[in-house]
């Protein structure tokens, strides 16, 4: 046997490799079958990463087509409700470059709005539930609609749809339990907003001795 | 002498305690208005039990707690409920919520209460029940509801009693163990009952209140209970801290005490704890220290729950010029207040009313210079340095990789701080960012969720709708395959029918439809009209099908069979009537038409009558023809039968003719004329008929074929030479008719 591989090294040689080839492709092939992720895990965590508004101002029908299309090579910097937080997150998730908020697709804004139905005006079209991505709309048809408060995203995809326009998008309030404090000015900022002629204390005395 | 661990970190501010010890505890005159918040403590806010305008009586709940982790408020004097309205609360947002304000009415009248006599006697459940209904939170920071504190279901092998008091200035607790130690250590073995009797009883105490230590010794004799006096470094009294310093073991990280077997207790609450269970007071009011250079006279208060800041100041001399910012709470970890009109809660052990001198304001903060005296101060080993990069990066997933949550905002690191960097607030921010994050994270997914759902149910009700509209589809062409089906199969049908009962249903059905139809399409009265004149144009030539098939039917059809035939007829006549009735009731919009109609249907009697009478001499021919056809006698005889019935109708419908008004035009005289020679060729053959014998009608009906036979022959030798095409029909007719001939010929030897 091993006189026999002495003296034909080159098929032998062949042979062996030709036999992990083999082996390996069948492993690997096994590891195909068994360990299959379904679906597209970059879109999962795309859509983890957008805010679920729903609202379509990407021009996609919701977050996750979004998501989908991002995947696909579209821009990142179409989610207004997400801002620059949310392109941000993406972009590193991507490792790509941040880029700036695409005003075409809206502004940014930092108060959280909810839809209000004027309720002595709703006709009871049933439009705006229909619009409703999240069925945050509750109400019949000729009677009267209103909003679940909890479950509104405040994408305004319902205002537009109004025939007697008795939608308004309301800030929320902040109430107690959303309370939270604020990150002091950066020290750059603190050093910056003085005033020419103001000295921090420890300064004061340095100069003090200086003099 | 128990071991005692050191404090990890930790720093040495100023103590300033020794203003306000120079007095004992003092009480405060009744204020004007008392503002008691629902929410004092962490948890579900209490449910409300009056209303404005009610008078209360000095500890009558006003609100009872609603949910496991939520206690009630009690009235702190009696008198009436003036309004329950929104108030600025002492929370740092300077925020408004719920309160209720209690004018009091002087009396100061309690309401019937009773304390227990031997705790020992009633369960631990029974125990904190009314600890629960009494009101009491953790007096010393966060006011956790304390019955759920003291409701852990680990086994607890120690019980620590916080006699810490390490924040500058306060001196709250120090005071009230001066004072009250008897109640203290009454509380305390009322806490040893409720936790299960633990191995290990310990009150950590700073060794700056050497008093205190003093007052408590005498009555901890023959006890379990072990007073330990470890040295001053703030912040020794953090809950996590003081277990690490008595114990040396460290609560896991985001676990509670109870997870290693150890609770951990204030002794104000305490203090709460007995005034509850043994004088069955609720927690109305509490120690509070009020100090600071801004007021005349520092010192310690009973003071009651609900009592505005303002008053309490006013009673010390407050001087507002001098003060620089008013503080809830010690110069470490306190808060400024925005207005002195916020009143003072369960959670409040001081108010620091200091000068700019004591309490200067932070100067701005200059860049971090890594100097890593903010990590070594840390009491709960973090790194301070680290955290604050990242807050000011926002990187909250790093901040959180760096136990972020484990900072006890202390304050330590900011306090240290060379460069002044306000780190605490950092933290404080990042953690609120965190967790509102964390909220919208459960927003934003259960919005996913309901967006998917929702995608999901329309995309179901699609597919329903298609699936729906499919079947409609396919039920529609199958109803008119049947339709076509059965046209064709009346069409095809002979007039000779097999069945008169399933055609004249089949008729009905096809009748029926037509209403249907013209119910349902109610068009223009022209239409309508249209319609309706059609309908009864239908309804005639139905009658007429009708009979004749009653009449092919004949033979074959048993009685019943006839029955059914009649009635049918009867429907159809029925049918005719109610359509020309229909008819003339409606308006004439076409008279043209409908005078047609009109004409044809009852205008000329005569006309009708002259065309009934054509009729029924063809079916008389048709119905001779299968005479002679006929093989079978029995078959015979029926036929017979039914000649003579239409013979009959052919001699009314004569009559008839000849009763009608006689406006006799050509045409109609000529059918009568043609009608008269029938009649009388009839009546001719049906009198000969029945006045003849068996034998003599056979002969009379050989005769008759002998007859046709030769007419037959004769019409076949015309046809075979015109070479026409219907030679075979002839020749078979003629075949049969030689049959038939015989066969009469045989029965009438065998008759003769």
């Amino acid at each position: 046997m091993f006189e026999l591989i002495a003296q034909h090294p080159i098929p032998a040689a062949l042979v062996a490799l030709g036999g992990l080839a083999i082996i390996f492709g069948a492993v690997l092939g096994f590891a195909a079958i068994k360990f299959k992720v379904e679906g597209d895990p970059i879109v999962e965590q795309l859509d983890s990463l957008l805010p679920q508004t729903q609202c379509g101002q990407c021009g996609y029908p919701g977050c996750r087509p979004y998501a989908e299309a991002i995947a696909n090579g579209d821009t990142i910097n179409k989610c207004p409700p997400g801002g620059q937080t949310t392109i941000n997150a993406i972009a590193d998730l991507l490792d790509v470059e941040a880029p700036t908020l695409d005003e075409e697709h809206g502004e940014e804004s930092d108060t959280r709005t909810v839809a209000y139905i004027r309720e002595d005006e709703c006709i009871g079209c049933t439009k705006c539930i229909q619009a409703c991505p999240v069925d945050a709309i509750l109400g019949a048809a000729k009677l009267m609609h209103t909003v679940i408060v909890s479950e509104c995203t405040g994408c305004d995809l319902c205002v537009e749809p109004c025939p007697v326009d008795c939608i308004d998008m309301l800030p929320v309030d902040k109430g107690l339990a959303d309370w939270k404090w604020d990150l002091p000015p950066s020290a750059e900022e603190q050093i910056k907003a003085l005033r020419p002629g103001d000295i921090i204390a420890s300064d004061q005395d340095s100069g003090d001795q200086a003099a | 002498m128990r071991k005692v661990w050191d404090l990890i970190g930790g720093v040495h501010p100023p103590e300033n305690k020794h203003q306000s010890v120079q007095d004992s505890i003092g009480t405060l005159p009744l204020p004007e208005k008392l503002v008691i918040p629902l929410n004092q403590h962490i948890g579900a806010p209490p449910k409300l039990l009056v209303s404005a305008g009610d008078i209360v009586l000095k500890g009558q709940p006003l609100a009872e707690p609603k949910g496991m982790v939520s206690v009630g408020v009690h009235a702190p004097t009696s008198g009436q409920i003036s309004e329950i309205s929104d108030y600025p609360i002492p929370h740092p947002s300077g925020m408004s919520a719920r309160c209720i304000t209690l004018i009091p009415d002087g009396k100061d009248q309690w309401i019937e209460h009773k304390g227990v006599d031997n705790f020992r006697d009633k369960t631990p459940e029974e125990l904190l029940d009314i600890i629960r209904s009494s009101g009491i939170t953790g007096l010393g920071g966060a006011g956790f509801p304390s019955a759920v504190k003291l409701s852990a279901r680990q086994p607890i092998s120690t019980l620590i009693i916080n006699a810490t008091e390490c924040e500058p200035y306060i001196t709250a607790d120090d005071m009230l163990m001066q004072e009250r130690p008897e109640a203290i250590v009454e509380g305390i073995k009322i806490l040893s009952y409720l936790l299960g009797e633990p191995d290990e009883i310990l009150i950590g105490i700073e060794d700056n209140k050497p008093k205190a230590y003093e007052a408590l010794e005498p009555y901890l004799e023959g006890t379990n209970i072990e007073l330990v006096e470890f040295t001053t470094r703030y912040p020794s009294g953090g809950e996590k801290q003081l277990i690490q310093i008595l114990t040396g073991k460290e609560v896991p990280n985001g676990g509670l005490p109870a997870d290693i077997g150890i609770v951990c207790q204030n002794v104000g609450t305490t203090h709460a704890i007995q005034r509850a269970i043994v004088h069955g007071e609720p927690l109305i009011s509490r120690v509070t220290t009020v100090t600071g250079k801004a007021c005349a006279t520092n010192r310690n208060y009973q003071t009651l729950i609900g009592t505005p800041i303002s008053h309490l100041l006013e009673q010390n001399g407050f001087n507002q010029s001098q003060c620089s910012r008013l503080v809830m709470g010690g110069p470490m970890m306190g808060f400024t207040l925005e207005n002195s009109e916020i009143p003072v809660i369960k959670t409040t052990n001081c108010i620091l009313a200091p000068t700019e001198d004591e309490l200067p304001t932070p100067p701005p903060a200059q860049p971090c210079i890594r100097c890593g005296m903010c990590a070594e101060a840390c009491p709960a080993s973090l790194l301070p340095q680290q955290l604050f990069w990242y807050a000011q990066s926002q990187n909250y997933e790093r901040l959180e990789a760096h136990s972020l949550f484990d900072c006890i905002e202390c304050g330590a690191c900011s306090y240290i701080c060379p460069s002044n960097i306000p780190l605490v607030q950092y933290y404080r921010a990042s953690k609120g960012e965190i967790r509102k994050l964390a909220a919208e994270k459960v927003n934003a997914d259960r919005a996913r969720q309901r967006f998917e759902f929702q995608k999901a149910r329309k995309e179901k009700e699609e597919a329903e709708k298609t699936a729906k509209r499919e079947a409609r589809k396919k039920a529609a062409e199958q109803a008119r395959a049947k339709a076509a089906e059965n046209a064709t199969a009346s069409t095809e049908d002979s007039p000779v029918a097999t069945s008169a009962t399933a055609k004249s249903s089949a008729a009905d059905d096809i009748i029926k439809a037509a209403m249907a139809r013209a119910e349902a399409k109610k068009a223009s009265p022209e239409e309508q009209r249209a319609k309706l004149e059609r309908g009864v144009v239908r309804a005639e030539s139905h009658l007429e099908t009708v009979e004749q098939r009653l009449q092919a039917l004949g033979s074959e059809a048993t009685d019943k069979q006839r029955e059914q035939a009649q009635a049918a007829i009867e429907d159809a006549r029925l049918r005719l009537e109610d359509a020309k009735s229909k008819l003339q009731a409606a308006p004439e919009s076409k008279p043209d038409k409908a005078k047609e109609v009109m004409a044809k249907v009852q205008a000329s009697p005569k006309e009708a009558l002259e065309k009934k009478i054509a009729t029924l001499k063809d079916r008389i021919n048709v119905t001779e023809e299968k005479i002679a056809e006929a093989e079978d006698d029995a078959l015979k005889v029926a036929l017979q039968k039914g000649l003579e019935k239409q013979q009959e109708k052919l001699r009314d419908a004569e009559q008839q003719l000849k009763d009608a008004p006689t406006e006799s035009t050509t045409a109609s005289t000529k059918t009568e004329d043609a009608a008269a020679t029938a009649i009388a060729k009839a009546q001719a053959k049906a009198a000969a008929q029945a006045s003849m014998s068996d034998e003599e009608k056979l002969r009379a009906s050989i005769t008759s074929l002998q007859a046709r036979l030769k007419k037959a022959q004769e019409r076949l030798v015309a046809a075979e030479e015109e070479g026409s095409e219907h030679i075979d029909a002839l020749r078979t007719g003629a075949e049969k008719l030689q049959a038939k001939l015989t066969s009469a010929e045989t029965e009438l030897s065998e008759l003769s």
